[in-house]
């Protein structure tokens, strides 16, 4: 042992103490060395990559003409080397509909993701940082929403807006209204979790002693719950959304299927596999295809979120 | 010399704070009433450090916390350099803000995680706009690092990658940045080991020196209060029982809660720690909730009489300087 004893320690004292220090980690890297421990939650990245690819990437590769193209002489023709996923009743090709109703799930997802997060943060942080009646009225709200089941809501609602609703033209591309509608409803009727989630947050994170300094510095309160407590609800919020992704993507697939949901030629994964309903046995690949598409979003996207829950930890200091 | 400077900078008048404890989700109605503060008075005088001590319970930490607003008193007064929070508005109250502020006791629940050393210690100088450009604020955030034994270079780090110790300097650094006159350190040590206890009480001691600061030193560390306290303060129970000059309170304690409260303190010395006479008291602190009736301390003293149960004891000055709330003592 003795001879193996390593002698420059005297090289090492010679060093300034700032340089003996370890590289400041930055909360970011942290979370992402957590991440990466989780190899599900790699792989649903890197699917999701994919699927991501496949949905922008193919619209390269086919216009959208080519994929609300009909021709019934072609109709139901199984998968082939002219239509690798088939054909449809009416004879489009189903690989062009997957990706442009794979754009369509996608913001469909996003968007009503976006408005499920601003609506639950705005309740959620009111009404855990006010507490008071602002709480009391806001979270009787929430659970008078919560305790009519999503499903009927969202129905309910479908059926009501689902009036003349005009194309819109977004981005250059035309598509239904009724992708609005959708995002709407499933944004109104998705943000009551989130909004707990935050309350939650708030009513434990208000108490804590870096907010009482912040508030006998001065700190006006608008600062004090975008700049002090919002920052560290973050992680709940992130991974409540990635999930809502995925379960935006089902909902609208589940409304579509019912027929209340995206109106045709737009296409979405959801509404493919409603046309599909009455081949189930005669012509598998027009619901195959759809359907391993959600499939694997919804895995994949469950699994970022799983990986983001461990990563995003405040708690978890271990890397 | 302006007529204030004779005056106290922190007067306390009477301070009162109570939670009510509330029952049912829609229809809240009252069950009870936890008296944490129950009238207090004291004033600090400028440049004085002035020790709050008693069991974990008795109010000090609310006391601390009301008196620079972060609770809203239920009644009394708290005056601040002639000031009362809650009849000062807008630019008044943050001036009044900027002359008190805080220390806390855990390290690791007051610094913000989210944020930079920076973006921590800068903070008062942003609310207060006291000065105008980032770079200005980046020097002084660096000096102030210096100043309590940080490195500049530590500016853009997160608290977690500091030591508790470390993380109580940055909190001390964030006191001052504001260049406060008041500073309230609530248990500023007492989550810390005992060699980095020395190194934090004295970086305060220093920096009280250095910029004139006031303290109320909230602690049950009795042998550091005495270190660093000039006036020490002993309350039970939402109530202060014995106020004194340090020396004056160690030697000669009047009330029978302090005297058992510095009976506990150990002598670092083996013979005279054998030959320490321990003063035993019996039971539990009451709840503020229900306290006891009369002398609030009459279940468990050793002295207690029966009018010790029936009324209040007066706030007497015994000798000058040395004010007790005690029907025994003469």
């Amino acid at each position: 042992m003795t001879e193996t004893s390593p002698a420059p320690v005297s090289n090492i004292a010679a060093l300034p103490l700032d340089q003996l220090d370890a590289p400041p980690l930055t909360l970011g890297r942290l979370a992402w060395l957590r991440f990466r421990r989780h190899k599900m939650a790699l792989a649903g990245m890197a699917l999701l990559g994919l699927l991501i690819l496949y949905c922008v990437g193919g619209g390269f590769v086919f216009s959208e003409k080519y994929a609300n193209y009909n021709d019934t002489s072609l109709a139901l023709q199984p998968p082939s080397a002219a239509h690798w996923f088939g054909t449809d009743t009416i004879g489009r090709d189903i690989l062009a509909r997957t990706i442009y109703g794979g754009q369509i799930s996608l913001l469909i997802g996003l968007t009503a993701v976006i408005l499920e997060v601003s609506a639950g943060i705005v309740v959620g942080a009111l009404a855990g940082y006010f507490g008071g009646w602002v709480d009391n009225l806001l979270m009787r709200f929430t659970e008078a929403i919560l305790i009519i089941p999503q499903i009927f809501l969202l129905l309910v609602m479908a059926k009501f807006f689902a009036g003349d609703i005009p194309d819109i033209n977004f981005l250059g591309r035309e598509f239904s209204g009724s992708v609005i509608v959708i995002v709407v409803i499933i944004g109104l009727t998705s943000w009551p979790y989130l909004a707990r989630i935050v309350r939650a947050e708030f009513l434990s994170l208000k108490e804590s002693e870096f907010i009482l300094a912040a508030r006998a510095t001065g700190t006006s309160t608008p600062e004090i719950i975008f700049l002090h407590i919002l920052p560290n609800c973050i992680a709940p919020i992130v991974v409540s959304a990635t999930l809502g992704v995925a379960n935006a993507i089902t909902l609208e697939a589940y409304i579509s299927f019912l027929g209340l949901g995206v109106r045709p030629p737009t296409a979405t994964w959801g509404n493919m596999l409603e046309g599909a309903y009455n081949y189930i046995e005669s012509a598998y690949w027009m619901w195959l295809f759809p359907g391993l598409l959600i499939l694997f979003i919804v895995l994949a996207i469950n699994f970022v979120g799983d990986g983001l829950r461990d990563a995003l930890d405040p708690r978890s200091r271990a890397v | 010399m302006t007529p204030l400077d004779s005056q106290p900078l922190v007067q306390v008048k009477n301070l009162t704070k109570h939670f009510p404890v509330l029952r049912g989700l829609v229809l809240q109605r009252q069950v009870g009433l936890v008296r944490a503060v129950d009238g207090i008075s004291f004033d600090i005088q400028r440049g004085e450090t002035l020790g709050l001590v008693g069991e974990s319970g008795c109010g000090k930490t609310t006391a601390g916390r009301t008196l620079l607003g972060l609770y809203p008193p239920t009644s009394g007064e708290v005056l601040i350099d002639g000031q009362d929070m809650r009849h000062t508005r807008g630019p008044e109250l943050m001036a009044l803000r900027r002359k008190a502020q805080i220390i806390f006791q855990d390290p690791y629940a007051s610094l913000n995680p989210r944020w930079t050393v920076n973006s921590i210690i800068a903070e008062p100088l942003r609310v207060h706009r006291l000065l105008p450009t980032e770079k200005e604020r980046v020097e002084r955030v660096k000096e102030l690092l210096r100043l309590v034994g940080l490195s500049p270079t530590h500016l853009n780090r997160f608290p977690h990658e500091f030591s508790g110790g470390q993380r109580q300097r940055i909190g001390v650094a964030r006191a001052l940045a504001s260049n406060p006159l008041f500073i309230v350190c609530d248990e500023p040590i007492s989550a810390l080991d005992v060699s980095i206890q020395a190194q934090v009480v004295n970086l305060l001691e220093e920096l009280q020196d250095q910029f004139e600061l006031t303290y109320l030193f909230i602690a049950h560390d009795l042998s550091m209060v005495r270190h660093i306290c000039d006036r020490v303060a002993v309350m039970y129970l939402g109530l202060i029982v014995e106020l004194a000059e340090r020396n004056e309170l160690y030697e000669n304690p009047l009330h029978p809660y302090t005297a058992a409260l510095l009976s506990a303190v150990p002598i670092p010395d083996p013979k005279q720690e054998r030959a320490r006479q321990r003063i035993l008291l019996k039971g539990e602190i009451p709840s503020p909730l229900n306290p006891p009736s009369g002398c609030r301390f009459h279940p468990r003293c050793p002295l207690a009489k029966a009018h010790c149960a029936e009324t209040t004891p007066a706030w007497r000055e015994i000798s000058p300087g040395h004010w007790v709330a005690c029907h025994e003592v003469a």
